[in-house]
């Protein structure tokens, strides 16, 4: 459990990483991309571990660190989601002042950093190069949030590395469909009208990548 | 709220969640997706895997390049206090109307200003983008909402009661999502009046006279 707010520091990841994989092993032996990727997941731990020093260190040494990897890749979201180089730099920017800003709201037992900076940067995506209000589920009531089980923050951040690498080794045809529906402002027909597929093509495809993206977490 | 009250059926479809996550979805349609998650935990789940793809996406997107002084820019901003997460608007628990909707209506069942809309339903239509619609529909037990067509895509969410149509029965809850291949007649339920949050990103085509040169005064 993670009972101290900074109980995970950088270098415990290392060991915090065998130990798991040591437990672990058998669930993801000798399947391919299943297998456990202890590198990628060391990365998002490492994510992790800047977040929480931004939380309570206010420590912009880590803050530096994510900004250089992360604000380049939303700046490239927000382009290809057809914002001029101009106006994506201002909201990159945003984006990463709103990590800061709302580090305390992170869970690593419910999302890696990448899946948190991305929803960020499509709410602001959403405000600025839309225009549009943008309504949010309800959050959930079940009481006050226990700090995240530090086992279950390993799982969810290696679960999400497994996809990254799922994604990585989809077909190109198909990672470029899934791509164009998550960048563009292009909707399904509009893919269909650019690329000469048929929509039911193009659904299926999607669909057949996302399948393939799922078995690959099982 | 709703999660405990009735097993929800009928559920987003994997381009909505897809859309919803990505950001690409008209106004209208984000504000019935939102509302279906806040009743619907198997959809809150798969939301959380369709953001998650979107991260990776996005991770492996082309980086590009900032701007030089972008680090200190951002620095300052957040010294400056510009960006400061603000509490959101108030919320009521256990309202017919979840969380997001509630943000988009100004009252409560009784008190809103329904229009009538012709056979004894009324509307209200919410205010978001153009690129799609989206009211509130108040159908009285066991009436039916004219036989209708769509040229686009409707989603359908019952909030209270129930209705039935030829594809099934739909409980508070439940999304129906029609295409243009769908041409429905919704009943609602004896017992209790049926309010729904339907959004369309097309007119609806009524198939009787009158119907549709009510629509034409009506807005639908």
């Amino acid at each position: 459990m993670l009972t101290e707010p900074n109980a995970l520091t950088k270098a415990d990841v290392p060991h915090v990483i065998a130990g798991y994989d040591d437990g672990h092993t058998k669930r993801v032996r000798g399947t391919g991309i299943k297998q456990l990727n202890t590198e990628a997941t060391a990365k998002r731990m490492a994510w992790v571990v800047q977040v929480n020093a931004v939380r309570d260190d206010k420590d912009r040494k880590a803050f530096a660190e994510l900004f250089g990897y992360f604000a380049p890749r939303v700046k490239s979201f927000l382009m290809k989601s057809g914002a001029s180089p101009d106006l994506a730099e201002e909201c990159t920017q945003e984006v990463m002042a709103t990590l800061w800003n709302k580090a305390h709201m992170f869970d690593p037992a419910k999302a890696s950093v990448s899946t948190w900076i991305f929803t960020i940067a499509r709410n602001r995506k959403i405000d600025i190069l839309r225009k549009q209000r943008r309504p949010e589920p309800e959050d959930l009531t079940w009481g006050p949030e226990a700090e995240p089980d530090q086992a279950d923050a390993i799982g969810l951040q290696q679960e999400t590395a497994q996809l990254g690498q799922a994604l990585a080794t989809l077909p190109a045809e198909q990672r470029q469909l899934i791509e164009r529906a998550y960048f563009g402002e292009l909707s399904h027909s509009q893919i269909a009208a650019e690329t000469g597929l048929p929509l039911g093509t193009i659904k299926s495809r999607i669909r057949l990548a996302l399948d393939r993206l799922r078995h690959a977490m099982k | 709220m709703m999660n405990d009250m009735k097993q929800i059926k009928h559920h987003l479809t994997e381009p909505l969640l897809m859309g919803y996550a990505a950001g690409t979805l008209p106004e209208a349609f984000n504000l019935v997706v939102a509302t279906h998650i806040s009743m619907c935990d198997d959809c809150r789940a798969a939301l959380v895997e369709y953001e998650a793809v979107g991260g990776e996406v996005m991770l492996d997107a082309e980086p590009v390049d900032i701007a030089e002084d972008a680090l200190a820019a951002t620095l300052a901003m957040i010294e400056a206090g510009t960006g400061a997460p603000t509490t959101g608007p108030v919320r009521t628990k256990n309202s017919v109307f979840p969380g997001p909707l509630q943000d988009y209506v100004n009252g409560d069942i009784d008190s809103l200003k329904w229009r009538k809309v012709g056979g004894g339903v009324s509307q209200l239509v919410l205010n978001t983008s153009k690129d799609a619609s989206v009211r509130l529909l108040r159908i009285p037990a066991g009436t039916a909402v004219p036989d209708h067509g769509h040229r686009g895509t409707e989603l359908t969410l019952v909030l209270q009661g129930a209705f039935t149509d030829e594809e099934d029965r739909f409980g508070a809850g439940d999304v129906e999502v029609a295409n243009e291949d769908l041409h429905h007649t919704p009943v609602a339920e004896d017992g209790m009046d049926c309010i729904c949050l339907a959004a369309t990103d097309a007119p609806l085509r009524f198939n009787g006279l009158v119907p549709r040169i009510a629509q034409r005064f009506i807005g639908i």
